[in-house]
């Protein structure tokens, strides 16, 4: 019978991953958030990142960002497993390297410490359009917005500058140029 | 002003205007003021089940045997629960349901009232899709296109959740009517283009082959005869999957029976073989395909099919043609009778060696067993079965196993919608239940439920729907006294260690059926089983008929798991002859 003692198959060759940013445009309704996660979590697909806010309070349109990695094969059934739900509009699908898209992430940081050291944080922030949004003796709370790799690469380097929290969001996209996705 | 209505009203306004004239359910604190409304509605019929499960599985049995929705209406948290299994089957086969459930009052939800659960939560991943209505002034539209979601596109079940409150509370009613646009989610946009493509690739096939499934069947009446019109032209051979089986008839030439598993040795080899592989309604499953990457390695691939998630999910295929089975098959028949008027005649001599080869996997026989004189073989009850009930027009549900599989072997559909089974989701306790439902649906027609003891007993508490409502189904358990298709598992690969899968205490089914108030039947020998199954047959009351089989027999022909369609093991006859293992055999 040979070695196998699974009534299944075994697993085939798998292929390259990629990383996609995949737009979903949905009715803003109960439950909707979850019917997108549970199809990613149900199917094991994977989730990197995640943002959504409504777009459109007029026509009740979120817009749901998720930056998952891949085969060329499971980023194309999300995109048709996504198209099937009832409340989901449309799905753009974006590849992380394609030059015609903007991706930007924002992140909170809390810097305690002198003037000193604050000032070099905010001064190491100044390539990601660092805004103060709160100020005290002890603290700044910075506000930037970057590329997921360059807040990692922020984060770790503002650690011995006195950074004590961080918070950001998932990543968000958008064409460049005066289209718009369909 | 218009007149008011009552969520409850309204429920059944709008059964009514969708034409459901069944409903399967059972009662309960959070849908009272539903069945309060039930007497009102005279031409809606409701049907009480035991479990909320059976309720789902009749249903089932019921839109599969007449191509309309089921309806089931269950009461809050452990009715929808129970209904659970049922749905997630139906999702699985691609059935129409709409589930009714009934839920707490708006103001309790979230806490922890009593038979409160997260119906739309806990069945999300198992319907198309689901609502919970907390105004009454959205259920009439909700109900509506929970209708629409359900039948269109690739079918499926749906749900709708209705709190108490929302039931009680009023609102006005207008008349539905049915809508010409088509919805959003429906994919029939295939272009002559792609039927081209299709013509030219079947031109230039001498090896081909279609699969056709139960897209086929889901597609209507219309697309099973489309199909033998293009069978017909083309003289191709063609394979079917469990669920596409009666699409096309089971005993014509060109049929080369059921493929996958426990698929013949001729479709098996043929699918592996051929340069042409026409999926029609398939979804290239994981029983079918075996080995992906050695399936079928040297065939173009066509898939058509009406949900675009189908394609490229497991096999990639090299023409998807997205669309209704009936629609696409009918402009391909149309444009060969257009441009290639004399296909059949021009293509025979083309395809006459690869029909050979074929003829030779065929001489193979590889349904074939062992039969004896002294104990019942379960294949060959199944062949007396289908010699004596063929004439019928007969409807045929069954539970999951061997049973199930020798089912699809030996007992031969030449019509579509006549064969109920669970063969996504596997559901043992599917058939009794289907059963009453397809009898609800056709109370003339004779309803077989081939059963397997094990599977049989999960819902057997429906014998008492069938009883209540005198639906005269025939329950023919096959009964070897395992769990056969899992002793069959362990024997081959798991060294004989049958964990746990014989049940060493069974009811006396005879006895059973009295205490049921139905018919009991035994068969012992294969003499008297002929004299048994016709009065099985004439009996017009419920029957259960326990066919005491042998208790060793295992399902052949098989694909070893992880093998591709060419490595098939055969039965033992085939074994005894040839000396034939696992893997030498290759082609005949």
């Amino acid at each position: 019978m040979g070695k196998s003692r699974s009534a299944y198959s075994i697993p085939g060759k798998q292929g390259k991953f990629d990383t996609h940013i995949i737009v979903v445009w949905v009715d803003n309704e109960a439950g909707v958030l979850a019917r997108v996660v549970g199809l990613f979590s149900g199917r094991g697909y994977n989730i990197e990142s995640l943002a959504v806010a409504e777009v459109d309070p007029k026509l009740n349109i979120s817009r749901i960002t998720i930056v998952t990695t891949g085969t060329p094969q499971v980023i194309e059934q999300i995109k048709l497993q996504l198209k099937k739900l009832v409340p989901v509009h449309k799905v753009a699908d974006f590849k992380r390297e394609d030059k015609k898209v903007i991706f930007k992430e924002m992140a909170l940081f809390k810097v305690v410490g002198n003037n000193s050291k604050k000032e070099k944080a905010l001064k190491a922030c100044k390539k990601y359009n660092p805004v103060i949004l709160d100020k005290t003796n002890k603290s700044y709370v910075i506000q930037i917005t970057a590329l997921r790799r360059e807040i990692d690469v922020m984060t770790k380097n503002l650690k011995k500058l006195g950074l004590i929290s961080v918070s950001r969001t998932g990543a968000v996209a958008m064409t460049r140029g005066s289209e718009i996705f369909k | 002003m218009s007149k008011l209505y009552s969520g409850a009203e309204i429920v059944f306004k709008c059964l009514e205007d969708q034409d459901v004239e069944v409903i399967f359910g059972y009662p309960g604190g959070a849908v009272l003021p539903i069945y309060d409304e039930l007497k009102n509605f005279k031409s809606i019929k409701h049907y009480l089940v035991r479990h909320e499960q059976g309720a789902g599985h009749a249903a089932e049995g019921y839109a599969r045997s007449t191509g309309r929705p089921g309806v089931l209406l269950v009461t809050s948290g452990p009715g929808a629960t129970n209904a659970v299994t049922a749905l997630t089957d139906a999702y699985m086969d691609s059935v129409p349901l709409v589930c009714i459930s009934g839920q707490v009052p708006t103001h309790l939800i979230g806490t922890d009232a009593f038979q409160e659960c997260d119906t739309t939560g806990i069945t999300r991943p198992c319907t198309k899709h689901n609502w919970l209505v907390k105004d009454v002034k959205n259920l009439s539209q909700t109900i509506h296109k929970a209708f629409e979601v359900a039948t269109t596109g690739r079918p499926g079940p749906v749900l709708v959740d209705i709190p108490k409150d929302v039931q009680f509370q009023k609102t006005g009613y207008t008349k539905f009517k049915t809508q010409k646009k088509i919805n959003g989610k429906i994919h029939n946009k295939f272009s002559q283009k792609e039927i081209d493509e299709l013509i030219k690739l079947m031109t230039l096939s001498s090896k081909p082959i279609f699969y056709t499934g139960g897209g086929v069947v889901n597609s209507g009446p219309k697309a099973s005869e489309l199909l033998r019109e293009l069978v017909n032209l083309t003289g191709f051979p063609i394979t079917s999957t469990l669920q596409g089986l009666g699409a096309f008839p089971g005993n014509d030439s060109q049929f080369l029976g059921m493929l996958g598993m426990h698929g013949s040795y001729e479709a098996n080899n043929a699918m592996h073989d051929c340069d042409l592989m026409i999926n029609i309604g398939a979804r290239f499953d994981d029983r079918i395909t075996g080995k992906i990457d050695e399936f079928s390695p040297k065939s173009k691939k066509i898939h058509i099919d009406i949900d675009p998630s189908s394609i490229n999910k497991n096999v990639k295929v090299d023409l998807p043609i997205v669309g209704d089975v009936a629609e696409v098959i009918g402009s391909t028949i149309k444009t060969i009778k257009k441009v290639k008027p004399n296909f059949l005649k021009s293509n025979n001599q083309k395809i006459s060696k690869w029909w050979e080869k074929i003829e030779k996997w065929r001489s193979v026989n590889s349904f074939d067993f062992v039969n004896s004189s002294e104990t019942i073989k379960p294949q060959y009850a199944i062949q007396r079965l289908y010699e004596l009930t063929k004439n019928k027009d007969t409807y045929v549900t069954t539970e999951v196993g061997q049973h199930q599989m020798w089912a699809a072997q030996h007992y031969k559909f030449d019509k579509p919608n006549r064969w109920m089974t669970s063969g996504g989701l596997g559901t043992m306790g599917y058939g009794l239940p289907a059963a009453v439902g397809v009898q609800v649906a056709h109370p003339n027609k004779l309803v077989i439920d081939i059963a397997g003891e094990a599977s049989v007993l999960m819902t057997m508490q429906e014998m008492s729907t069938a009883v209540q409502y005198s639906l005269p189904i025939k329950i023919f358990i096959l009964n070897n006294e395992y769990m056969g298709m899992v002793r069959q598992w362990q024997e081959l690969l798991h060294d004989k260690n049958y964990s746990e899968s014989y049940t060493a205490a069974l009811p006396d089914f005879v006895k059973l059926a009295e205490a049921y108030g139905c018919v009991g039947m035994r068969a012992t020998k294969p003499e008297e089983l002929d004299d048994k199954i016709i009065e099985m047959i004439n009996t017009d009351r419920p029957v259960i008929f326990d066919c005491l089989v042998d208790k060793q027999e295992n399902c052949f022909p098989m694909i070893p798991s992880g093998k591709p369609h060419n490595q098939m093991l055969l039965g033992p006859k085939d074994q005894q002859e040839k000396k034939i293992t696992g893997k030498g055999k290759t082609l005949v």
